[in-house]
């Protein structure tokens, strides 16, 4: 540890390196937190099989290159079935936890993740995949190499979180989901059929996990298990950043996808994941620490 | 009362009798039965706190694993230095005698025990301030975090794993001595549970499921009680864990001491299958997802996942308040329960908390 830590005092250059491939990591991660601030915020939804969804897009990808396709055709494809994917979850299960605590949501979520990690596990075995995608590297400087399929991530994640927001900004749907958002019970007056934009949204969820997992397929590598460090990745980002806080979501999404690079280097490969989760429970208590001020306040 | 001490008196009869006769009866089930009793200890220290303190952790299985590797280290390094042990990736054997391994094996259940409630005690105050589902979130990702640094902690093997000590003599002898130490364990923790519940403790512990900001201002020390809970919890896990350990005779961070999504999540369906926040459910839901578990083992090879994920969501979606819940909200007087049917009524276990 001491070892890298002096190597990056040495080479700046490999500092600047992994922060900007963590901004690269950062941005597919910024798009997968902001499906679950949408579940979350709109239907009060925590999915834990976020990260799974993901996999799920990544694992479509890598049946199209299976059949000879190249990854990206399978970008649409993959929207499309995890759309209608997260329709069938929402009238199977997720209506039916929409209203009760917030514990069965997380608990039935967490459940259906085991069940697609298991199902993908069976399908496609517990070897690690990749969606070889052949877009060769371009080099900045002498030193920095990035690689094309990176770049047109970063690219195709800001097309797709444009898209999103400009929907919601525009389309009627769009608006019936911020005002389910603010006030269920309102828009049900006002004549807005609320279990009809929570299917819309927890498909639109689903989709969005779709097009991440066709990125992640194609950057990366799936194995069926990798799921749940997705999830936990996307509820970093969202409770450090709030809900509804788009801005702030996308700028977490690139802090997370710097931290984990660097600590990756830092600590040493071994301890990537852990350097996530403890920073899942680092954000969670400084929440909490916030939270002990305001009731401070409030006494 | 007395009723109720009477029929718990019964089962408790029954549990033994099946305990002993169980395994003479069907002497090639030691094993699976052992991993029964587990099952039923892991879901009776979940429900302390899920169920009767409200605070639902996806986590507490971090206890079962840091129990093993604790027992692990003290039983290896009283005879031979532990970093050369793992590093040699079972080269080295240690012949025990008797008597070392034994003593050992006591040493190293204890130790367990205390290094998870030390634990519990530490990260307690911290993590129990969480609330609703961020302590869920937030114990989740610390079984995960405390897995992946066993795992790359290269003094206990790192991913390797530890080949445990090996018991000296029949191994049909161990397996026995195993099965009688974790159905022991099981019932005598579903004892004291039962006593703490019937304490002031458990009253406090239930306050605080009720509403924690009223039980702490009524001045119930509520930081004080979760923690205690969760440190009771995480002793018998501890012990459980290093029992468990010591059985499967090799340890190793991810599928066996840290299976945060498997006998992790397992531990919360059985509580909730039974019932959580009921004295016998959680013990009920293990005995059945035990069953329904090696029933599907055996038949269903290759989708056995599949199935126990589908059954989980049946179970947490349609069947919430699980099978003790139901049958308490149908015969209230059966468990001395008064229903005050003209005001609120007593809220269902299953959704209190929130």
């Amino acid at each position: 540890m001491i070892d890298n830590l002096y190597l990056l005092t040495q080479a700046p250059i490999l500092g600047v390196d992994l922060i900007i491939q963590g901004l690269f990591i950062g941005a597919v991660f910024a798009l997968i937190a902001y499906g679950l601030a949408l579940v979350w915020g709109v239907m009060n939804v925590k999915n834990l099989a976020q990260g799974d969804m993901v996999i799920l897009g990544g694992y479509i990808t890598y049946q199209a290159t299976l059949w000879g396709y190249h990854p990206i055709v399978a970008l649409p494809a993959a929207i499309v079935l995890m759309f209608m994917l997260g329709w069938i979850i929402y009238v199977l299960i997720i209506r039916r936890v929409v209203d009760r605590d917030m514990f069965t949501s997380l608990l039935a979520t967490f459940g259906l993740s085991l069940l697609i990690q298991q199902v993908l596990n069976l399908i496609y075995g517990p070897e690690v995949k990749v969606a070889e995608s052949g877009f060769g590297d371009f080099e900045v400087g002498s030193f920095i190499i990035i690689q094309n399929v990176r770049l047109y991530s970063l690219l195709l994640a800001a097309a797709l979180a444009l898209a999103i927001v400009i929907f919601m900004k525009k389309s009627r749907m769009g608006q019936a989901i911020r005002a389910t958002a603010q006030d269920a019970r309102a828009a049900r007056v006002l004549g807005i059929d609320t279990d009809q934009v929570y299917a819309f949204t927890y498909a639109l969820n689903a989709s969005i996990c779709g097009a991440a997992g066709v990125l992640v397929a194609m950057i990366w590598v799936i194995q069926p298990y990798y799921g749940i460090v997705y999830s936990i990745r996307a509820f970093i980002i969202v409770t450090a950043a709030g809900l509804g806080n788009l801005p702030g979501v996308i700028l977490t999404g690139f802090g997370l996808g710097v931290w984990e690079n660097v600590a990756g280097f830092v600590f040493g490969a071994e301890f990537a994941v852990a350097a996530v989760v403890i920073m899942l429970v680092a954000v969670l208590m400084y929440r909490l620490v916030q939270l002990y001020r305001v009731r401070q306040v409030v006494r | 009362m007395k009723q109720s001490t009477a029929l718990d008196l019964r089962v408790y009869a029954g549990l033994i009798a099946f305990g002993i006769l169980g395994p003479i009866l069907f002497p090639d089930y030691v094993q699976t039965i052992a991993v029964m009793w587990l099952m039923v200890l892991m879901a009776v220290t979940w429900d302390i706190t899920g169920g009767q303190m409200g605070y639902n952790s996806l986590g507490n299985v971090c206890f079962f694993g840091i129990g093993m590797y604790a027992s692990a280290i003290v039983q290896i390094s009283q005879f031979t230095d532990v970093a050369a042990y793992t590093a040699a990736f079972g080269a080295i054997r240690v012949e025990f005698t008797d008597a070392q391994y034994f003593t050992g094996l006591f040493l190293g259940l204890i130790a367990g025990g205390i290094a998870a409630a030390v634990f519990a005690l530490l990260i307690g105050p911290a993590m129990l301030g969480l609330r609703g589902p961020y302590f869920a979130i937030g114990t989740l990702g610390l079984a995960v975090a405390v897995g992946e640094l066993v795992a790359g902690w290269g003094y206990v093997g790192g991913g390797g794993g530890i080949s445990m000590p090996v018991y000296p003599g029949d191994a049909g002898a161990g397996a026995w001595m195993f099965y009688v130490l974790l159905a022991v364990l099981a019932l005598g923790t579903h004892l004291v549970v039962r006593w703490l519940y019937s304490t002031q403790f458990g009253l406090a512990i239930n306050a605080i499921r009720d509403d924690e900001d009223k039980a702490d201002a009524m001045g119930i020390h509520a930081n004080r009680y979760k923690t205690m809970a969760w440190a009771f919890a995480a002793f018998f896990m501890g012990i459980g864990g290093a029992i468990f350990g010591n059985m499967s005779g090799f340890i190793e961070p991810l599928e066996v001491a840290f299976p945060t999504a498997t006998f992790g999540i397992f531990m919360v369906a059985m509580a909730l299958l039974g019932g959580k926040g009921t004295l016998w459910g959680p013990v009920l839901g293990a005995i059945l997802f035990h069953i329904v578990k090696e029933v599907t083992w055996t038949y269903l090879l290759g989708w056995q996942w599949v199935a126990l994920g589908a059954i989980i969501i049946i179970n947490i979606v349609y069947f919430q308040q699980g099978i003790l819940g139901w049958a308490q909200d149908r015969w209230p007087a059966a468990f001395g329960l008064t229903v005050d049917r003209g005001g609120a009524a007593r809220p269902a276990a299953g959704e209190a908390a929130e």
